[in-house]
């Protein structure tokens, strides 16, 4: 549906750096990367408000990597929903299509099937500037599904509103997605965001695309350590393959011999293992699991609904568990514990 | 009540103390200009009456508003395009050229009018060629618009630019994605966004050349504009004289530009 190829742009404030993606028709595709990774300019170049300085843009086969803005056909809604203040809600609404000379029947009932999907039918004849947040999101996304776009590309949406009326937009963004049935491109440095709402995410870094994946790929097997970090795993050990078997890899970090699982690696290499807090179960010992290890609890951390305890055992564990777990087991600060994970939780990446 | 300005008086002294220092300017203009409606509407009318029938202060006052009118127009249409491009972009040299436009505020306006008449004068440089398409600025109305044009059209060129600068950019990238050709987006969505200041600056650029005298006195002695003429009277028949039609030129400025900041409100 979109195939962007080599894309590269060096003016500017912003870099980017040989990007290739493909995402699919109809698919939730989450941009996700910290702020300055150049995720607006990608939009503004699909969009067709810069041109890039390499590389090319397809839609449908399509190259319209110079095409102007207003022959693109595309859905764009900026962080600042950017209504027009002069105009009212509806005449917003309805900017596009008065531009394509759509007769008044079809304005009007595009409308009424618009406004009963996002429900600001009692907002058509406010004054823009008199809206909320959320309402402005609202009556700007009716604007730009009012021309019936191939692609809708939403730049941080829901970066300008308050928790509450987030929580309660991203999950109307999702049944939107659903019955509107059209490709959503949504940047974001959210990773909130992107667990709830995305089909594939794909990460951005320093101007490039990174990693690309569905969200347990993304969260749980980042190909780098900079992805691991961003998307909050401490728990990033450095080692050396000292054994293998088939698919199997005993890997020693510090001393210590784990068994991680990957075939790409050969004895001797070094190699980064990467498993999430919430992989790692904290215990009394003796169990059968292959990995488990004895170390002493450094610190217990609050974190909302969950504890971040962490143990040494030779190599730094980051672990995430309830509160429940943390009474039962009497887990505290120098206390000794065992800790255990799966060969399949960990993922291999090279050194 | 009274305890409330006392509290306020303590609290924030600066804002009470500033303003009675700073009315000082208020009661200086206002002084001068009601000093003189007041003698010559009220104690002795019969000046003001007699210039209100005198048909070359009419029409010169009328050519004063006329031209005036011209060079604004001039400025909005030369102006629009020059700010919008500036207020849009950034590129080398953007601050000297924001420097240039500036130039007619800072000079003398003699000056002003001096490098004009070299260059438009029956012999200057430009003007001889104009002169050959019939086009003649010294001594002309062509003359006094060009004068006013140069002093007045800053004040245009530069609300113009806060006007556009005020507007969001992303207001017209959004208006492109609709399906907005670049004009479009411009004459829909920032143009009248700009009104406000497009309009003030307008106001602004016509009282100016209004009030002109230093550089339309230079390349066009004639035909007499309100302010030459007013001059003219007071070297050769003193207050006596000038000071009647002095005082008709501020109440017709000050009707029409309360009118027009009056509608151009209800606009914006």
């Amino acid at each position: 549906m979109i195939r962007i190829e080599n894309l590269s742009n060096n003016w500017g404030t912003f870099t980017l750096n040989n990007i290739s993606l493909e995402i699919k028709e109809g698919e939730y595709f989450v941009i996700l990367g910290p702020t300055g990774a150049g995720k607006t300019l990608l939009l503004e170049l699909i969009v067709g408000l810069y041109i890039p300085n390499e590389g090319n843009i397809f839609i449908d086969g399509k190259d319209i990597t110079y095409e102007v803005p207003e022959k693109r056909g595309l859905g764009f809604l900026y962080q600042d929903y950017s209504l027009f203040p002069h105009l009212s809600v509806k005449k917003n609404i309805e900017y596009g299509m008065k531009l394509r000379n759509i007769s008044k029947n079809e304005i009007d009932s595009k409308i009424k099937e618009l406004s009963n999907i996002l429900k600001i039918e009692h907002l058509m004849h406010r004054d823009t500037t008199t809206l909320s947040g959320g309402e402005q999101q609202k009556v700007a996304l009716a604007r730009a599904l009012a021309i019936n776009p191939k692609v809708l590309l939403l730049d941080e949406p829901f970066s300008a509103l308050d928790e509450n009326t987030k929580s309660k937009l991203i999950s109307e963004m999702k049944d939107l997605h659903r019955k509107e049935g059209i490709t959503f491109i949504h940047v974001t440095h959210s990773q909130e965001e992107a667990i709830l709402l995305a089909d594939r995410i794909g990460i951005m870094m320093n101007g490039t695309v990174v990693q690309v994946g569905n969200p347990d790929e993304i969260f749980y097997k980042p190909i780098s350590k900079e992805i691991a970090k961003f998307v909050k795993i401490e728990n990033i050990w450095e080692g050396k393959v000292i054994e293998k078997k088939e698919e199997e890899l005993i890997v020693d970090v510090n001393g210590k011999q784990i068994v991680a699982l990957s075939d790409h690696f050969k004895v001797g290499q070094g190699v980064r293992l990467i498993i999430r807090p919430e992989d790692i179960i904290l215990g009394k010992g003796n169990t059968s699991a292959r990995n488990e290890f004895k170390g002493k609890v450094i610190s217990v951390i609050k974190h909302g609904f969950y504890h971040i305890v962490r143990v040494d055992c030779g190599f730094q564990v980051e672990a995430a568990v309830t509160k429940q777990s943390v009474e039962n087991l009497n887990i505290k600060e120098g206390k000794d514990i065992h800790i255990f994970f799966k060969a399949t939780a960990l993922q291999v990446i090279k050194r | 009540m009274k305890n409330r300005i006392k509290l306020e008086l303590r609290r924030n002294p600066i804002s009470f103390i500033f303003f009675f220092i700073g009315f000082a300017i208020i009661v200086f203009v206002v002084g001068t200009l009601f000093n003189m409606l007041y003698k010559q509407l009220i104690v002795s009318p019969a000046y003001f009456i007699a210039i209100l029938k005198d048909q070359y202060v009419l029409k010169s006052i009328g050519l004063t508003l006329y031209a005036s009118f011209l060079a604004t127009i001039l400025a909005v249409i030369f102006g629009i395009p020059l700010a919008y491009a500036i207020a849009r972009n950034e590129f080398y040299g953007k601050n000297i050229i924001e420097s240039i436009i500036d130039i007619p505020v800072i000079i003398p306006h003699t000056v002003a009018g001096i490098a004009l008449f070299s260059l438009l004068s029956r012999r200057g440089t430009v003007g001889s060629i104009f002169g050959n398409l019939g086009i003649v600025f010294q001594d002309s109305l062509w003359g006094v618009v060009i004068a006013m044009f140069f002093v007045s059209y800053p004040l245009f060129v530069n609300s113009a630019k806060d006007g556009f600068v005020s507007v969001n950019p992303n207001f017209e990238r959004v208006a492109r994605t609709l399906g907005a050709s670049q004009w479009k987006a411009f004459y829909q969505i920032a143009l009248p966004l700009s009104y406000p200041h497009l309009i003030s600056g307008a106001i602004m650029s016509w009282a100016r050349g209004i009030s002109e005298f230093g550089a339309v006195v230079v390349i066009a002695y004639y035909p007499m504009i309100a302010s030459t003429l007013i001059f003219y009277r007071f070297n050769t028949g003193g207050l006596k004289e000038s000071q009647p039609i002095a005082v008709l030129l501020i109440l017709l400025c000050f009707i029409t530009f309360l009118f027009l900041r009056l509608i151009s409100r209800k606009k914006g």
